[in-house]
């Protein structure tokens, strides 16, 4: 048997991605680089901050990555904040500007910004976390006008592990936005708050019916933020998270992201704990 | 019901009509046991085997399919998907197959619909074969109500001794059927004869389970946390073999492969099974579902609760295969009728409050 090429058919595959340019690539730090896409002339991309892609290195392979840029600011252009960890992350960070990519997407479901505005935000991503939660936090600022408080609390394993530090700097100089960071371990350097992330609860006072809370981050850190955050009575409904399941078509096929009956790339990565509370798979 | 006679005699011929249009797949057998394989010569289907070792779903879904072929040696990249439509018929499909074919039509066509499955689905013609006698002692076929061939068929045969019922599903079955000679409309006598075979078979059956499927999810759902999945754990070897023979598991891996020049290559997808260690773990080394109870119980709450609740299938179709091949021999009736056996208790002592 012969296989047949899309072209005499005109089928379109949920699997093609598209082809892109990498117009900038940025050290963030050692481990992450920032990757800026250009979209294909006319091309628009509609996405929601929490959303992902699928990323391809023809040949590499294909990994989900959030969109760390926020539609606000998206136009022409979105970008990538990417960790390397194996072999496609690797790939990403071998790469220059002028070189192409393939991407599919905007998949999942992404933040659902029509119920955080007029509340109060909270912030807590932890190291990595801060990635997704970057397109929502500059989202909200660019439409700053529609929210209450916006509180980031950003908890990083060691200085040099911090996202976005010049990021960080214009968010510090507003007076609309009370940023606090925190390290587990410092430098000769840093001059910050030192301690594990739920440490800067501490220092917050809120208002917990007017709040919406939202964290991304590993596992252990999510765990503990969540306890914090009931603490201090923010109902469950209005505790939002970002998960990273493993995850190999993005579109409820493959079976990999599923967390009991829920299919992460489908019906999340965003949720609300009182959605996920009762799947043990979820949190643990 | 239209329903046409054809001789057994005439079989031959019409398999070598049908291999001679299409690519003929059908049960053959390969040692002790019997595949699903190309079928050339007519003698070499055997439609009185019992079952087969890997289902039909691999025609369908294959083993390892290429879903893009691509080349970036030029300064833009070529990336073209690979659809498979070679027309094909599916020849001896029993009825739990059956089953599990519509539901994999489910899983591919919901959402964002997979051109690649429904390409071979849409060149593929399928003539089920109904089941006179349970082909292993694992099947259960009668319980999970799958031992009666449901919608979706092109033609549906019942062995009638000299001559083989055939029913009419489709369009496509009529044409299948025009390649075959001596075939004649059914008499009242041919219609007694076929009421007569079933009601016959019908007893050859056994329930398996110890309850009805209609009381599944709430016996599922009522078991999460029961120890007999810590149990079901330490015999497990998490091998996956049994999510291989499943004929309605469809989770896969996506690989790419470059040829010798490193420009040109392609992606293809792996059949992937959740019961092994890796299937969850994401970088950083955390695996949300790393103990092999966990994972077991995945594979029987995704089958006998989450499926049927987002199609309304079940999604074991008690053709016994993985208590067939599994080596520590989990099979689904003794997992289910434990779970049902720790619920009764449950159960009674509700009851006796409720009094
Ligand atoms: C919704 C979502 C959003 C994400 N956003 C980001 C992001 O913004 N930035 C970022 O750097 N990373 C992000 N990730 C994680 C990223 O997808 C994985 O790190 C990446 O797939 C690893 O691929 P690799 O080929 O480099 O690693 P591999 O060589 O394949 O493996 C390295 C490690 O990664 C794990 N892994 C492999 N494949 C996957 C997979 N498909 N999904 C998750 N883990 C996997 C393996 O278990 C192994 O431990 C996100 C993941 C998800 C699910
Ligand atoms: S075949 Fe048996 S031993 Fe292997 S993973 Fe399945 S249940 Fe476990
Ligand atoms: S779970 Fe076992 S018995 Fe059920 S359909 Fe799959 S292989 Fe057959
Ligand atoms: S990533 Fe394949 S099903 Fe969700």
């Amino acid at each position: 048997m012969k296989p047949i090429l899309a072209e005499k058919m005109k089928l379109l595959s949920i699997y093609q991605p598209s082809t892109m340019l990498v117009s900038r690539v940025e050290s963030v730090t050692e481990l992450e680089k920032l990757i800026t896409i250009e979209l294909p002339e006319g091309g628009s991309f509609q996405h929601r901050p929490g959303q992902f892609v699928e990323v391809s290195l023809l040949g590499v392979g294909e990994a989900p990555i959030s969109i760390s840029s926020s539609p606000s600011r998206t136009t022409n252009s979105f970008e990538l904040c990417v960790r390397r960890v194996g072999s496609v992350t690797n790939a990403i960070h071998a790469l220059s500007p002028g070189d192409l990519i393939g991407i599919r997407g905007p998949f999942g479901n992404g933040f659902p910004m029509e119920r955080f505005r007029g509340k109060d935000l909270l912030f807590a991503p932890g190291g990595l976390g801060l990635a997704p939660l970057r397109s929502l936090i500059n989202e909200v600022i660019d439409d700053r006008g529609n929210f209450g408080r916006v509180v980031i609390l950003y908890g990083a394993r060691h200085p040099s592990e911090l996202l976005f530090r010049d990021e960080l700097e214009t968010w510090k100089e507003r007076d609309d936005v009370e940023l606090h960071v925190t390290v587990d371990r410092p430098d000769e350097y840093w001059k910050g708050k030192v301690g594990v992330i739920t440490t800067l609860f501490y220092d917050i006072q809120i208002h917990p019916r007017n709040t919406v809370a939202v964290t991304c981050g590993p596992p252990v850190m999510y765990r503990y933020v969540i306890m914090e955050l009931l603490g201090k009575s923010v109902p469950e409904g209005n505790i939002w998270l970002s998960l990273e399941r493993r995850m190999k078509c993005g579109v409820g096929k493959c079976g990999h992201c599923q967390m009991g009956s829920i299919y992460t790339c489908l019906d999340g990565p965003v949720f609300s704990y009182s959605q996920i509370k009762h799947l043990e798979e979820a949190l643990s | 019901m239209t329903l046409k006679i054809l001789p057994k005699k005439a079989l031959p011929a019409w398999l070598d009509g049908l291999h001679a249009n299409y690519r003929l797949v059908g049960p053959r057998a390969k040692q002790e046991n019997f595949v699903f394989d190309v079928i050339q010569n007519a003698e070499d289907l055997r439609l009185d085997y019992n079952t087969t070792i890997l289902p039909p779903k691999k025609v369908l879904l294959p083993q390892q399919e290429t879903i893009l072929q691509f080349d970036t040696s030029k300064d833009f990249h070529q990336v073209e998907p690979v659809f498979e439509d070679t027309p094909t018929v599916l020849f001896g499909v029993h009825t739990c197959d059956m089953h599990a074919i519509n539901l994999m039509d489910q899983v591919f066509g919901q959402g964002y619909p997979d051109a690649h499955y429904q390409t071979r689905r849409q060149h593929t013609a399928i003539v089920t074969l109904e089941c006179l006698n349970p082909c292993t002692e694992f099947c259960f076929c009668k319980s999970m109500e799958t031992l009666s061939v449901p919608e979706g068929f092109d033609l549906h045969i019942t062995d009638l001794g000299n001559v083989l019922a055939i029913e009419i599903g489709s369009g496509q079955g009529l044409t299948l059927l025009q390649h075959a000679k001596m075939v004649r409309d059914a008499g009242p006598k041919d219609y007694q004869h076929l009421q007569d075979v079933m009601s016959e078979k019908w007893p050859r059956f056994a329930y398996q389970l110890d309850f009805d499927i209609t009381e599944l999810p709430s016996l599922i759902a009522l078991s999460y946390k029961t120890e007999v999945w810590d149990s079901l754990g330490d015999r497990c070897l998490g091998c996956g073999i049994c999510n291989v023979v499943c004929p309605t598991c469809n989770c896969f891996d996506v690989i790419d492969e470059v040829d010798f020049d490193l420009q040109s290559g392609s992606r293809y997808r792996i059949w992937d099974s959740c019961q092994l260690d890796r299937f969850c773990s994401v970088a950083g080394g955390h695996d949300f579902r790393s103990s092999r109870a966990n994972r077991l119980r995945h594979r029987f709450l995704h089958k006998f609760k989450y499926q049927p609740e987002t199609y309304k299938i079940v999604g074991c179709v008690g053709c016994g295969r993985c208590a067939q091949e599994c080596l520590v021999h989990i099979s689904p009736v003794d997992v289910l009728n434990e779970l049902y056996r720790r619920q009764v208790p449950f159960a009674s002592i509700e009851q006796e409050v409720l009094v």
